[in-house]
C-alpha cells in the first residue's frame, strides 16, 4: 500500500464507486488493454520509425556528400535541427496544448495530462540529444564544447523547465491535484519561451562574434541533402510519436494499477462502520486533521 | 427521501464520496439539514466528522456525490459558500506574529465581515484589555480557541460548523459557547457540531447523527436544553433524513 | 479586489514589521553574497565593476527565492492558509496583496544591494534613473512569478528544494534584462538597447501578473 498515485473515481467512471448497501463489494475494472487496431497502429509506427531512421542514417552517413566547408561534418545536420524540432516546437508545444486542454473545464480529463506528462519525458529526451548533437558541432566549428548561441542556450534553458515540470510530477499526489499543479507549470513555462527566446536572442547578438558562430551551424542544402534533410525530420518525428505512445500506454497501466487499491481501500473504510463502531480497522489516518497536509485537495 | 422540507436546507448531501489521496475520507453520506437546525454529528475517531464539516466548507471537493451548501454548489460558487460559512476546526487560522485584535480584524475584513462587530465579539469571550495586544503566537490552546470564536460570533456567518468546539476551554469559556450555540440558534443560523463526547453539548441540538467508516450509520432526536426555536427534532424520524444501517 | 489587495499586503508587511525576517536575516544574506562574489572573482577591481551588473542581478534572484520561501510559510502557521481560503478573500486581491508586499520588501533590499555594489565592487552609475526603473520593473516581475510559483509549491513538502528550480529559469529573462540595463546605465548609455530591454521587462510583468490575477484561485484549490 505504498503506491503514491491514484486515480479517483470523476471522470463519470461509475465502477469504482459501490452503490449504497454493497459495503464489502469490490468492483475491480479491467485494465486498460489498447484495442487491436490501436496496437497495430503502434507498431506500424514504430516500424516506420525504425525504418526511416535507417534510412537517415545509411543516407546521411553513406549516400550523400559532404559538404565543402565543413566537410563531414555536415552530416549532423540531418541530426540536430531534427531532434531540436521535436524537442522545442513539437514535443513541448503538445505539452502545452495538452495542459491547456486539461485545466479548460470542458475538456479536462486525464487523459490531456497523461499525453503531456509522456509527451515532457520523451520531449527531455530529444532535449539532451539537441544539447549534445549541437555540441558535438560545436566543438569543431568553434573550438569550443558549449558556446552561448543563443538556440544551444534557449535549450539548455528549455531543458532546465521540462526537468522541473518532472521534478514537481514526483511528488506524491492525487492524480487531479498533480495534473493540475503540473498543467499550470506547463502553462507557465510555455508563456516565459518566447520571452526567454528573445531575450536569449539579443542578448547574444548584442554580443561581438555571435552573428559569426550562428552562420557556420546553417549550411547551405541542396540536392540529395535536402531531400535526406527532410527523411531525418520525418523518421524522428515518427521516433517521437511512437516513444509518445508508449509512454502513453505505460502511465494509463499506472494509473489503473493505483484506481484499483482505491476501490479496496473504499470497502475496508466502509467495513470499519459495519463492524459496530468498534475501533477502526487502523488503515488510515485520525481525525486529527493537520490542515496544511499534503494531498488534500 | 425526505418530503420537500419546507424551509430550503441549509445542507444536502447524497451519496458524498470525498478523498484525500487514496483514502476515502467520506464513503458515500447522506444528509439533510434545515434551515436553523442545530445537528450533533457524532462518532468515533476517524469516522469522519471532520471530513464532513470540511466538505460542507468547500475545502475538500466531492469525488462524487451531489452536495448543496444553502442552496449553493460549493463547487462553482466557492466565495458565495464560504462566506456565508463559518467553520470552527482544530487550529485557529491566526498568524503568530499579529495581535489577537489585529488577527481578528483582518479575518472579519477577510470575510467582508462588519468590523463594527469586532469589538463587541473581543468583550463577549473576554479578550480584552493586555490579551487583545498580546501576539498569537504566545496563546494557549484554549485562547486561541477563544479568537477563533471572537471571529465566528463578529462574522456570524449563517451557517455554523464547528469541530470539537469544547475541547481545550475551560469550564467559563464552554458555558459563553454554549450561550453562543443558542443564539445562533435563535436568530436562525444553522449549526453542525461534531464531537465525540457525549454530555452537556447533547442539550445543544435538536438533533444527533452518527458517522462511522465516513458514512452516516444512525441518527437520533435528541430533546434541546432552553431551546428557543420550535425545532425540527419533533419532526418524525422516517421522514428524517435517510438512516444507513449498513 | 483592491481591497482585499490591500488588506492581504498590509498584512504580510505588519507581519514583517514585526518579526523583521526580510531585515535580519535575508537583507545580511544578500550582502554575505555580494562579499562571496567579491571572493570568488578575486580582489582586481575592474573585474568586479565590469560584473557589477550581473552579480547584483544573481543577488537579488537568490533573495527573491528567500523571499517568496518566507511569503509562503507565513500561511503555514496554525493552517492560516486554509483561513484565508476560508474565508472567501478574492483569490485575484490575494494573489496581488502578497505579491505587493513580496515587491515592498524587495524593492527596499535592492536598494541595499545597490549601494553595496557600488561601494564593494566600485561600480560607477551614469543613468541613475535607468537603475532605478529596472529595479522597479524587475522586482515586479520576479515578485509576480514568485508569488506563483509560491502558491503552486505551498502544499508540497519539498517546497524549499524545488522552489528555486522551478522559479529561477522562469526568471531568467528578468535577470538577462536587468543586466543589460544596468550595463547600459554603468556606460553613460546608448539608451536605445536599455529601451528595448526595458520594454521586454514590461511584458514580462504584464504577462505574469495577468496569469496570476486570473489563475491563483484555481492554484490555491489545487496545493
Amino acid at each position: 500500500m505504498t503506491r503514491d498515485l491514484t486515480a479517483t473515481p470523476v471522470d463519470g467512471s461509475a465502477a469504482t464507486h459501490p452503490p449504497a448497501g454493497a459495503a464489502t463489494n469490490t468492483r475491480v475494472s479491467a485494465p486498460p488493454t489498447p484495442s487491436t487496431s490501436a496496437r497495430r497502429t503502434e507498431r506500424i509506427i514504430g516500424l516506420l520509425a525504425l525504418v526511416g531512421t535507417a534510412a537517415t542514417v545509411w543516407l546521411g552517413l553513406w549516400v550523400t556528400p559532404p559538404d565543402k566547408v565543413q566537410g563531414d561534418l555536415v552530416r549532423l545536420v540531418y541530426i540536430h535541427p531534427g531532434v531540436a524540432w521535436v524537442a522545442l516546437y513539437l514535443a513541448f508545444g503538445l505539452a502545452a496544448v495538452a495542459s491547456l486542454l486539461y485545466l479548460w473545464p470542458r475538456t479536462r480529463s486525464l487523459f490531456w495530462d497523461r499525453l503531456a506528462a509522456a509527451a515532457v519525458e520523451v520531449g527531455v529526451v530529444f532535449n539532451i540529444c539537441t544539447l549534445v548533437s549541437g555540441s558535438i558541432w560545436g566543438k569543431p566549428t568553434w573550438g569550443v564544447w558549449w558556446a552561448w548561441d543563443a538556440r544551444l542556450t534557449s535549450t539548455a534553458v528549455l531543458l532546465v523547465l521540462f526537468l522541473g515540470y518532472l521534478a514537481l510530477r514526483r511528488v506524491p499526489a492525487e492524480p487531479e491535484v498533480r495534473a493540475r499543479r503540473s498543467a499550470f507549470v506547463a502553462l507557465f513555462a510555455a508563456v516565459d519561451i518566447p520571452i526567454i527566446h528573445f531575450s536569449v536572442n539579443w542578448w547574444n547578438t548584442l554580443h561581438q562574434g555571435a552573428t559569426v558562430l550562428n552562420a557556420n551551424l546553417s549550411p547551405t542544402i541542396h540536392g540529395s541533402m535536402a531531400w535526406t534533410l527532410l527523411l531525418g525530420f520525418v523518421a524522428l518525428t515518427l521516433v517521437f510519436v511512437w516513444m509518445l505512445l508508449v509512454r502513453y500506454r505505460i502511465g494509463a497501466l499506472e494509473d489503473w494499477l493505483a484506481a484499483n487499491e482505491l476501490d479496496l481501500a473504499l470497502a475496508e473504510r466502509q467495513a470499519e462502520g459495519v463492524a459496530a463502531g468498534g475501533a477502526p480497522v487502523g488503515s488510515g489516518p485520525t481525525d486529527d486533521f493537520p490542515t496544511d497536509r499534503v494531498g488534500v485537495a | 427521501m425526505a418530503p420537500a422540507a419546507l424551509p430550503p436546507s441549509a445542507v444536502s448531501l447524497r451519496d458524498a464520496v470525498a478523498l484525500s489521496g487514496r483514502f476515502p475520507l467520506l464513503a458515500g453520506v447522506d444528509l439533510e439539514v434545515a434551515v436553523g437546525e442545530t445537528v450533533l454529528v457524532e462518532g468515533p475517531n476517524g469516522a469522519g466528522k471532520t471530513s464532513l464539516l470540511r466538505v460542507c466548507a468547500g475545502l475538500v471537493p466531492l469525488a462524487s456525490g451531489h452536495l448543496s451548501v444553502l442552496g449553493l454548489d460549493p463547487s462553482r460558487n466557492r466565495v458565495g459558500v464560504r462566506r456565508r460559512v463559518g467553520l470552527l476546526s482544530h487550529a485557529a487560522h491566526l498568524y503568530d506574529d499579529l495581535t489577537v485584535r489585529e488577527n481578528v480584524r483582518f479575518a472579519v475584513r477577510a470575510a467582508g465581515g462588519d468590523v463594527a462587530r469586532i469589538d463587541p465579539a473581543l468583550e463577549r469571550w473576554g479578550l480584552v484589555g493586555r490579551l487583545a495586544k498580546t501576539s498569537a503566537g504566545k496563546l494557549s490552546a484554549g485562547q486561541r480557541r477563544r479568537v477563533a470564536l471572537a471571529v465566528l460570533t463578529a462574522r456570524w456567518p449563517e451557517l455554523w460548523l464547528l469541530d470539537e468546539p469544547h475541547a481545550g476551554l475551560d469550564a467559563s469559556a464552554r458555558l459563553l459557547l454554549d450561550q453562543a450555540v443558542r443564539d445562533a440558534a435563535a436568530s436562525g443560523v444553522t449549526v453542525l457540531i461534531a464531537s465525540h463526547e457525549a454530555g452537556p453539548v447533547e442539550d445543544l441540538a435538536g438533533r444527533a447523527v452518527t458517522v462511522t467508516g465516513g458514512r452516516v450509520t444512525g441518527t437520533r432526536d435528541l430533546v434541546p436544553v432552553a431551546s428557543p426555536v420550535a425545532d425540527l427534532g419533533d419532526v418524525a424520524p422516517t421522514d428524517g433524513p435517510v438512516a444507513h444501517v449498513a | 479586489m483592491w481591497r482585499d489587495a490591500m488588506l492581504v499586503a498590509g498584512k504580510d508587511l505588519r507581519i514583517e514589521g514585526r518579526s523583521r525576517v526580510a531585515l535580519s536575516q535575508v537583507a545580511p544574506f544578500g550582502i554575505v553574497a555580494l562579499v562571496l562574489f567579491a571572493f570568488a572573482l578575486g580582489p582586481d577591481r575592474q573585474t568586479m565593476a565590469r560584473g557589477a551588473p550581473g552579480l547584483f542581478w544573481v543577488a537579488v534572484l537568490f533573495c527573491t527565492v528567500l523571499a517568496i520561501q518566507r511569503s509562503v510559510s507565513v500561511e503555514s502557521s496554525d493552517g492560516a492558509r486554509d483561513g484565508l481560503r476560508l474565508s472567501g478573500i478574492d483569490p485575484a486581491g490575494l494573489y496581488l496583496g502578497k505579491a505587493v508586499a513580496v515587491a515592498a520588501q524587495l524593492v527596499v533590499l535592492e536598494a541595499l544591494l545597490t549601494v553595496g555594489v557600488v561601494l564593494l565592487y566600485g561600480a560607477r552609475i551614469e543613468v541613475p534613473w535607468m537603475i532605478a526603473v529596472s529595479c522597479v520593473l524587475g522586482t515586479i516581475g520576479l515578485a509576480a512569478t514568485g508569488t506563483l510559483y509560491g502558491a503552486l509549491s505551498s502544499g508540497l513538502r519539498v517546497r524549499e528544494t524545488l522552489l528555486p528550480f522551478l522559479l529561477l529559469p522562469i526568471a531568467a529573462p528578468v535577470l538577462l534584462a536587468g543586466t543589460r540595463i544596468w550595463q547600459s546605465a554603468m556606460a553613460g548609455g546608448v539608451p536605445a538597447q536599455g529601451m528595448q530591454w526595458l520594454r521586454l521587462l514590461v511584458v514580462f510583468d504584464a504577462v505574469y501578473l495577468a496569469i496570476g490575477v486570473v489563475l491563483f484561485g484555481p492554484i490555491q484549490e489545487t496545493a
